[in-house]
């Protein structure tokens, strides 16, 4: 048995939160600079300004963008390691608590009815998975709203089968049109239930821009919907052009005979994740 | 490209067009979904707002707190449709035109054109860049809604493209 304060885990995430903040991920930015040699005009204008804006954020050490998110933390803990110090809750609220603070990053989180801010962004959105051995894999993911208030969940029947599943994504992305910062990064939660669907969909957020899912069947409709996707002609920030979104990525649970949910999670093209191991 | 600066002259205003990219310097207001409804509880209560509508410029924008030695933090454009219901009374009352990101309502294209006003996209996502050029802050209304306060603003160079002219021709339409 390994034994793992969560000092430890406060630490990561205090570290990946002012880290992610500043720094869009490598494949983003690679993603974005192909798309940039695509576009012309205010497409054109739009990309070559989200890419300067990260040098003037790490130079300033100011945020990317203002929407500093909601913290989306998921935690692989292995189950060979037994916790000791504060509760896990509490330990990974107070990371999320001083990187805010320190970092100069916007409080974005309220009551839902009151609207009142609880003034330093937690609770964070907790997502802890039990699994073999004694590592544990910390993936922070902040996320913004103007995005994420344009993803759908689906409850498809069997029948409608893959072209339904193509259809309800690019159906998404058409109707948040210019609203969530595109070109987007859509996440797809294939099967499952109600509310784990959602969940594989903000997990596949969390692969790089471009990857695949090894399942060849997977991939071609990650691969389908991003072709369509781009002839949509929505474009870097809803000006036009051929790069709506930068990727497609699928997650897929196994779900009941009567049904086939699907979650489309959009994310803005200010794709910010930090993963650690330890 | 070309450079504006506020207030601008009603033939200035007139002759942009759509999809025309701009460095825009003068002073503007921010307000998100809360300060907006506040100011609309005021309007209907018949009671001034914190600010004069004549020669405004509203930013639909919450900034992230201001590092040490800077006026504001990060500050990019938010989702403009969320305003789509209240930026025609606005409009109607003299507000001169507004800056987010993202398309809105035909009543706001309506609204636009009728007040001959006009609706500048900010680049969403390049806060830092928004945040960078705004050299002047001062929080004038609603300060404990923190982020979502009303900010008067003295920004200089902001990059933004004209989203909706004076006629109501839209970068968005294909």
């Amino acid at each position: 048995m390994r034994t793992v304060d969560t000092k430890e885990i406060e630490e990561c995430v205090y570290k990946m939160a002012r880290r992610a903040g500043l720094t869009l991920t490598d494949s983003c930015r690679a993603a974005l600079k192909n798309a940039k040699e695509r576009e012309t005009g205010a497409a054109e204008f739009a990309l070559s300004a989200l890419l300067e804006n990260e040098k003037t954020a790490q130079r300033e050490q100011m945020p990317v963008c203002q929407d500093t998110g909601m913290a989306v933390v998921l935690l692989s803990l292995g189950q060979n390691v037994q916790l000791t110090g504060a509760p896990l809750k509490e330990a990974v609220d107070e990371g999320v608590r001083r990187a805010y603070a320190d970092g100069n990053f916007r409080k974005s989180i309220c009551d839902p009815l009151t609207r009142v801010n609880t003034g330093d962004n937690t609770p964070a959105h907790l997502h802890v998975e039990i699994v073999e051995g004694d590592k544990i894999e910390l993936t922070f993911l902040p996320k913004g709203f103007g995005s994420e208030n344009m993803s759908r969940l689906f409850m498809l029947t069997p029948a409608e089968g893959r072209e339904g599943i193509v259809n309800a994504i690019v159906e998404t992305v058409k109707r948040a049109g210019s609203r969530p910062c595109p070109p987007v990064y859509v996440g797809v939660g294939i099967g499952g239930c109600f509310d784990s669907c959602a969940l594989l969909a903000k997990k596949a957020l969390t692969r790089e821009v471009g990857s695949r899912h090894p399942r060849k069947d997977v991939a071609s409709i990650e691969e389908e919907a991003l072709q369509r996707i781009n002839e949509l002609d929505i474009g870097p920030q809803g000006f036009g052009g051929k790069t709506t979104a930068i990727g497609v990525s699928c997650e897929l649970a196994p779900t009941h005979i009567a049904g086939l949910p699907v979650a489309v999670n959009i994310q803005c093209h200010c794709v910010r994740c930090e993963k650690e191991v330890f | 490209m070309k450079h504006l600066t506020l207030p601008m002259t009603k033939e200035e205003k007139e002759a942009l067009r759509a999809g025309e990219s701009v460095l825009l310097t003068g002073t503007i207001y921010t307000a998100r979904d809360c300060a907006h409804k506040r100011l609309f509880a005021l309007l209907d209560e018949g009671k001034e707002l914190p600010f004069s509508l004549e020669d405004a410029y509203i930013y639909y924008a919450g900034p992230c707190p201001a590092p040490k030695g800077k006026a504001c933090g990060s500050c990019g454009p938010t989702t403009s449709a969320r305003m789509n219901s209240f930026a025609p009374r606005l409009l109607d009352l003299g507000l001169q035109g507004m800056i987010g990101k993202g398309e809105m309502s035909e009543e706001v294209r309506a609204a636009i054109k009728r007040n001959k006003a006009v609706y500048f996209a900010a680049i969403g996502g390049a806060g830092a860049t928004y945040g960078n050029a705004i050299k002047e802050s001062e929080c004038v209304a609603f300060p404990d809604l923190l982020s979502e306060a009303v900010y008067q603003m003295k920004v200089e160079d902001f990059p933004l493209v004209v989203a909706t002219d004076s006629e109501g021709k839209s970068i968005y339409d294909r």
